[in-house]
């Protein structure tokens, strides 16, 4: 487990391109629950069934999404790269992981408590409803690839 | 419509018109197994002769003889006349036989055939590739293509997906082209195991990280239908018009020549007038179901 | 002078003058005989293979021949079978491949020993349908050898209708009855009382020349007449019509039209209409190795845009149902020929109303189809939908 490296600024966080654009008023009550993590290549960032208290935006690196059984390898089903996010079971109840999340190459993410969040998206509800309006079409977009992967789009 | 008049017999169409669909003899020269199901053949004429010029995106029509008789793209470099490139999944009794075919042994090809990307069109553009699955084989011709003339388009991006780390054609070369500064090549595949350290999606999701400018862009897609189609909504939400986008599409072929009438997609003979077509033109076609 | 251009007349006695000419000039007369209680196209020997006094009647699904006391030689309309079976035959060798030893192989095109086709009989909208085959055979960029060697030796006989059936609609397709081009001789069956004759119209210097030994006389300005009421008479008596205003826009716009599923619904796939449609030219390749594969046969035989396996991919059929196959066929025949030949795909024979078991009449489903049609467009200026 790396370490935070140092604390971090509203302007920082407006950097990452979910979080751009967002009220300072938001992103002012969440610099204070974020930091910025390191991973090396190969780091476990996230078990499935952990407790899920985190949001991750990844800023540099690739992080990959695994699932797996005893009797089966691990099994990427999604990277995540550069400008992107992961983990959103912060939000959902029992706010669980439902992958494994791994670091594929050295990764340097913003990671924000999630009960912090979760409070300052219920207090700020218009900001609430733009993160969300941010949040819903990239989870949209992986249930679509999914679909496809299910599809078995390029079978013989 | 040159040859037919308003006589009771259409006009001699030319002396000397031999069987319309022979083909000629070729003998393997190299064949690689590039994945469990498919291999890529080099074939030289086995007498003497010359082998036609062809337009990256064409087909060739391919047999063992006795086998049967199915259409392959045509995967060799433009820049290396004198030899066939096909390359073949073993799918049913004709593919199978073809993919599995050793050097020395002979195969009849007729072809090329169809008409190919619009290479013309990228000159002074940035370019967007996106090939899924087997999808690779009709446009490696186009890839070296451009690669060759790399002067002479804009920015150049690939992007390649598979179903799984195992299923990617061409790898020794497609690990030297994804060294290339002059070209981004981005692979991506839709499950693999821990041994990838590459991305893992669809290609649609590599499509935001592109660079091009989208106003002066072709893009040329080739894969499954629902790739393409989604892949091209990726690229028009990105500013793509939609007239700069190509499609390489896929039915049956038996003849080569539009006279069988299979490869019907409504107004389009697929082997005639396709089977690269603008995407303007097909993509109300491809949104009916069984057409 | 027997020139093109001249009309002549001969007595229906000197019918078996004219085969004679034709055999002379070393065809192989091709027309109408009686078989299995329909008339066919088959060899022609003499008068007495012509189907002399007989006539059918046709309706959606149902064809019966019936005995006329005029005995007219053509006194039908058209049958189930068509003259694509002679330039595009239903099998056919495209050619055998020899291994020439392991090395290489020699391709070598089926014998070409057929003597030239005289087709008797063909009405105008079988020359119209023969040329549309043309169009799609040897028309394009790549003749095909076979149909091109077949076509340029045929000798067109046509007959003018005297008479419509009950499934015919060429008015309405633009292909007859009258004969205008594409023949070398034109005949017209003239019969009233006290008389049986032929008028003929002589196209081409090969009809020319078939007519040499026919005792004839020119004909008059009244023979012409009774000609021409005669095909006026037919093209009265069409038993069906088709609107084809804007047909290709109609059907194009209306792929996913609610009348497919019900057309699909009766449909059987059978193919019958496919296999009696004169213009209909899909097929399929297969080959025939003998056991060790050193020779092997390519052949071609028809096939069927309604068979499951026309529009087979790797994982199953595009047109995996019936409607689908319906409107396959249908939007091909009368909307993307055009795009595809330049032209129509129908010439209004009736053959596909008359032979479908369930006599599904295209003519009212494309009549179907524009209802629905104009139920789903507003009309020019009203509110979009």
């Amino acid at each position: 487990m790396s370490d935070p490296v140092r604390p971090i600024t509203t302007a920082e966080l407006e950097r990452h391109p979910f979080l751009k654009g967002l009220s300072g008023a938001l992103l002012q009550a969440l610099v204070a629950s974020s930091e910025r993590r390191e991973y090396a290549t190969g780091h476990s960032i996230a078990r499935e069934g952990d407790p899920a208290r985190e949001f991750f935006l990844v800023e540099v690196g690739k992080v990959g999404l695994e699932i797996a059984d005893p009797d089966r390898p691990p099994l990427t089903v999604l990277t995540v790269g550069p400008g992107e996010v992961f983990g959103w079971s912060w939000l959902v109840a029992p706010h669980r992981w439902r992958v494994d999340a791994r670091a594929l190459k050295p990764t340097r993410a913003l990671v924000i408590a999630g009960a912090a969040l979760r409070e300052a998206l219920e207090a700020h509800p218009a900001d609430g409803y733009r993160f969300l309006h941010r949040l819903v079409p990239i989870l949209a977009q992986r249930l679509d690839a999914t679909r496809l992967q299910v599809f078995d789009v390029y079978r013989p | 419509m040159s040859t037919v008049r308003d006589g009771p017999r259409p006009v001699d169409p030319g002396p000397g018109i031999g069987p319309t669909l022979a083909p000629e003899p070729y003998t393997v020269w190299s064949r690689t197994q590039d994945t469990r199901d498919t291999a890529t053949l080099v074939l030289a004429p086995s007498r003497t002769g010359s082998v036609p010029a062809f337009e990256p995106g064409q087909f060739n029509m391919l047999s063992v003889p006795g086998r049967g008789e199915v259409a392959i793209s045509i995967s060799g470099d433009p820049g290396r006349p004198g030899e066939w490139v096909h390359t073949v999944r073993s799918l049913g009794l004709a593919t199978q036989a073809i993919a599995g075919a050793t050097p020395g042994s002979l195969l009849a090809v007729r072809g090329p055939y169809g008409r190919g990307w619009p290479v013309d069109r990228a000159w002074g553009k940035d370019v967007v590739i996106v090939a899924g699955g087997v999808g690779l084989a009709p446009v490696r011709p186009l890839i070296l293509e451009l690669l060759r003339h790399r002067d002479r388009v804009g920015r150049l991006e690939v992007i390649y997906g598979a179903r799984t780390p195992d299923d990617l054609l061409y790898a020794p070369e497609l690990a030297g082209w994804r060294h290339r500064t002059d070209a981004r090549f981005q692979v991506t595949v839709d499950a693999a195991g821990r041994e990838w350290y590459g991305d893992v999606g669809l290609v649609t999701q590599r499509v935001p990280d592109a660079r091009f400018d989208a106003a002066n862009t072709v893009a040329f897609l080739c894969g499954p239908e629902i790739m393409m189609r989604l892949t091209a909504e990726a690229l028009e939400s990105r500013g793509v018009p939609r007239p700069a986008i190509w499609v390489s599409l896929e039915r049956t072929m038996q003849c080569g020549i539009g006279l069988c009438g299979h490869c019907q997609l409504g107004p389009y003979l697929l082997c005639r007038d396709g089977p690269v077509l603008p995407y303007a033109d097909v993509a109300p076609l491809l949104r009916i179901r069984g057409l | 002078m027997i020139e093109p251009g001249s009309s002549w007349v001969f007595p229906r006695a000197e019918f078996p003058s004219l085969l004679a000419g034709l055999e002379r000039a070393g065809y192989r007369v091709v027309g109408p005989t009686v078989r299995d209680g329909a008339i066919v196209y088959g060899t022609i020997r003499s008068v007495g293979d012509l189907p002399e006094g007989w006539t059918d009647r046709q309706e959606a699904g149902t064809y019966r021949l019936a005995k006329r006391d005029d005995g007219a030689l053509f006194g039908y309309n058209v049958g189930p079978h068509s003259w694509k079976k002679y330039l595009f035959p239903p099998r056919e060798q495209l050619f055998t491949l020899r291994r020439d030893g392991s090395a290489s192989f020699e391709v070598t095109p089926p014998p070409d020993d057929e003597p030239p086709l005289a087709f008797l009989g063909i009405r105008a909208c079988e020359i119209a349908a023969m040329r549309i085959q043309d169009r799609v055979f040897v028309g394009g960029g790549t003749p095909d050898a076979g149909y091109a060697r077949r076509a340029r030796s045929r000798l067109v006989v046509a007959v003018q209708c005297g008479q419509a059936g009950g499934t015919c609609f060429c008015v309405s397709m633009g292909t007859g009855p009258a004969v205008r081009a594409g023949y070398d001789l034109s005949l017209t069956e003239l019969i009233e009382p006290g008389r049986h004759d032929f008028l003929v119209q002589v196209g081409t210097p090969e009809g020319a020349g078939v007519l040499a030994d026919v005792p004839m006389r020119p004909a008059t300005p009244a023979d012409l007449s009774a000609g021409e009421a005669r095909v006026a008479r037919a093209a009265q008596s069409m038993g069906r019509t088709m609107d084809t205003t804007g047909v290709h826009e109609v059907l194009l716009r209306n792929l996913e039209s609610p009348v497919w599923e019900d057309v699909g619904r009766r449909c059987l796939a059978c193919t019958n209409c496919t296999l009696a449609c004169p213009t209909c030219f899909c097929h399929s390749t297969e080959e025939v190795p003998d056991l060790s594969a050193e020779r092997v046969e390519r052949w071609r035989r028809w096939d069927s845009c309604f068979n499951l396996s026309f529009s087979e991919l790797h994982n199953g059929s595009v047109r995996a149902t019936v409607p689908a196959r319906y409107r396959q066929w249908l939007t091909h025949k009368l909307a993307t020929w055009f795009d595809q030949f330049g032209s129509s795909g129908c010439v209004g024979c009736g053959r596909c109303v008359t032979w479908c078991p369930v006599g599904i009449d295209l003519t009212a489903e494309v009549r179907a189809i524009r209802a629905a049609d104009a139920r789903a467009v507003p009309p020019e200026g009203g509110p979009a939908p």
